[in-house]
């Protein structure tokens, strides 16, 4: 009995995580290296990962520096209402609530080309959605709460008292920050930052429906994964699917490492 | 420093934690904040730090109101409950931050942290974290921390309270020797009496957010000001008929009055131990109880029940003898006033001079 459990679930680990991954890597790698190394070097492709590359970056670097923000204003603010500290507290899970879909729909209704606040930009010179600034904020909303969930819960475990004895002993909020409060979360905000930039590379709906997928502007490695394998072309889509699965894989390894640092601290 | 506090009074939402509490406080004195839990002590004691803002008065230090300076610009060590060790520095490194932050130079740092390091006999454990440490030994590394800048007034938020009890005797004596050596202003706050009793040159009564009463442990003990600070400080038992009790019948006429006496108010002994009779009354030994050093007697006078320590020395009682009871004094108190009140027996009206 025990043995037909760990079979099943050996069983269904592998149909779901393992066998997918080797049947992308035999795909990318049908037609020979030659195959696999055609498939990325297409100009498209390289344009795709850029943009996807400097997604990741953009969205990284504004959701660490706001995510720990917002959470040490809800942990700490005393001049934020405990009503609207619980308001702002359950905002943050809205992301994970509505579909990246849907996320990127309201973008579109919110600052499309039709709507006041698009065209106001517009006339500015500046394109927000099929562009890439609404491709920004699509990744920037749907990886919102990865940090502060991150960040918050050890927060509010290690209490003020630190904080509090650095200040009566000279230390200015900058300096205390960073030498009392850093040194504990650190390890939970790389952490944050791995899921973040992980999750970032992966998006798909949200930015589908943001960038209207155009060919050498607002397509990301992800969409032209899809077009690929529209246009039944497999092998280049397999060979980009394979470098974003291997780019995973190392974010995993990174994860795990974090983890075990978050855990020492 | 010297410090006066005028009109204080904070809330928290709906709940008035402290209501206006007036006091001041001579330099390099030591003073402790004794009350129940919860009546506003460490309120009062944060808002000293300027880790609390005020809602009304004035915190005067040196005679210069600080109540808008933030708490790094007032001048004070602060020991928190839990010492509030930075976890991730080592003890030299905790007791050197606030050094640093006001950028002293490395040789400068280093003689003042060894000298802190001697101070608070830490030598040896300067390169561990504080979880490699005893309770004792963090509470040493939170003092050291808090005075290395030399602040002029130290707070200290129930020091004693995470210790066992045997270092806790220790540790009160030698933080006591150690504020005396350095002439600082301290103020801590504690809810166990025999802490404010034995450290304290001052105590300062709180409940409910007030101020009951202010002085020395002695005089709060022989003169309290309100029936609270009575039954806080000592033991007591409170008798609610006043005249049913001998050598305190004249204040019959004084309906609603009730005596508070404490153990060492009442003596018992048999007949001849008593030199006027006439003072004492009989009563029943109802229980003993051996407390180490001395036996708890209670004792019931008529419907009333007392309680009084007897030496071991005197001849052991047994529960149901017949002893003679003196009432030496007892703190009467009604809805408007209180005082404290001699066995009126106790002078022999008739004295007899050979």
């Amino acid at each position: 009995m025990r043995r037909l459990w760990i079979g099943l679930t050996v069983a269904v680990f592998s149909f779901l995580l393992i066998i997918p991954v080797i049947r992308i890597a035999m795909g990318a790698f049908d037609a020979g290296w030659s195959g696999f190394a055609q498939g990325l070097a297409r100009p498209e492709t390289l344009h795709a990962l850029y943009m996807t590359g400097l997604i990741v970056v953009i969205v990284t670097v504004v959701n660490t520096l706001f995510g720990v923000m917002l959470s040490l204003y809800l942990v700490r603010a005393s001049w934020l209402g405990k009503r609207l500290k619980q308001l702002l507290n359950s905002i943050v899970d809205l992301p994970f609530a509505v579909s990246p879909v849907i996320g990127g729909l309201m973008i579109v209704l919110l600052l499309g080309p039709e709507t006041a606040l698009g065209a106001l930009f517009n006339k500015a010179g500046v394109d927000i959605v099929y562009a890439l600034p609404g491709m920004i904020i699509a990744t920037l909303f749907v990886t919102f709460p990865l940090i502060v969930r991150e960040v918050m819960p050890v927060l509010q475990e290690i209490g003020s008292a630190q904080e509090e004895a650095a200040a009566t002993l000279g230390a200015s909020a900058w300096t205390t920050f960073w030498r009392v409060t850093w040194p504990s979360i650190r390890w939970c905000v790389v952490y944050g930052v791995v899921l973040t930039v992980a999750r970032a590379m992966g998006e798909f709906g949200a930015v589908l429906v943001v960038s209207g997928n155009i060919l050498f502007k607002t397509q990301t490695a992800t969409t032209l994964v899809y077009q690929d394998v529209e246009n039944f072309n497999l092998t280049a889509a397999n060979s980009i699917a394979l470098v974003l699965a291997a780019g995973s894989v190392t974010l995993l390894l990174l994860m795990e490492w974090a983890k075990s640092r978050r855990e020492v601290h | 420093m010297h410090i006066e506090v005028r009109g204080l009074n904070k809330k928290f939402g709906d709940f008035q934690a402290v209501t206006d509490v007036n006091f001041e406080i001579e330099k390099g004195q030591l003073i402790g904040l004794l009350g129940p839990s919860g009546g506003g002590k460490t309120s009062i004691l944060r808002m000293l730090a300027g880790l609390e803002t005020v809602d009304e008065g004035d915190i005067v230090f040196h005679g210069k109101r600080v109540n808008e300076l933030p708490p790094q610009e007032r001048g004070i060590g602060f020991v928190f409950q839990n010492y509030a060790l930075f976890k991730h520095m080592t003890v030299e490194e905790n007791i050197a931050f606030g050094l640093e932050v006001k950028k002293w130079t490395k040789p400068q740092i280093q003689e003042r942290v060894a000298e802190l390091v001697e101070l608070t006999g830490l030598k040896g454990f300067e390169k561990r974290y504080p979880h490699q440490l005893s309770g004792g030994q963090r509470q040493r590394v939170a003092f050291a921390r808090a005075l290395a800048p030399e602040p002029q007034l130290l707070l200290l938020d129930e020091p004693f309270a995470a210790i066992d009890a045997k270092i806790r005797h220790e540790l009160r004596s030698w933080l006591r020797e150690m504020i005396d050596r350095l002439g600082i202003t301290s103020i801590f706050v504690t809810h166990d009496q025999d802490e404010a009793i034995e450290v304290a040159d001052q105590i300062m009564i709180i409940n409910k957010g007030r101020l009951e009463q202010k002085g020395t442990p002695w005089e709060i003990y022989k003169n309290p000001q309100s029936p609270f600070v009575a039954g806080f400080i000592g033991e007591s038992t409170i008798v609610e008929d006043v005249s049913s009790l001998r050598g305190f019948g004249g204040t019959g006429e004084l309906s609603g009055t009730k005596a508070l006496i404490r153990p060492e108010y009442v003596e018992i002994g048999k007949a001849s131990d008593f030199e006027l009779l006439s003072a004492t009354e009989k009563g029943t030994v109802r229980h003993i109880h051996f407390r180490g050093s001395e036996w708890l007697v209670e004792v019931e006078i008529g419907a009333t029940k007392l309680v009084t320590y007897r030496s071991l020395e005197k001849e052991i009682l047994q529960p149901g003898n017949e002893v003679r009871v003196l009432i030496h004094r007892a703190y009467l108190f009604n809805d408007t006033d209180s005082w404290v009140m001699e066995n009126r027996l106790k002078e022999d009206p008739m004295p007899v001079h050979i």
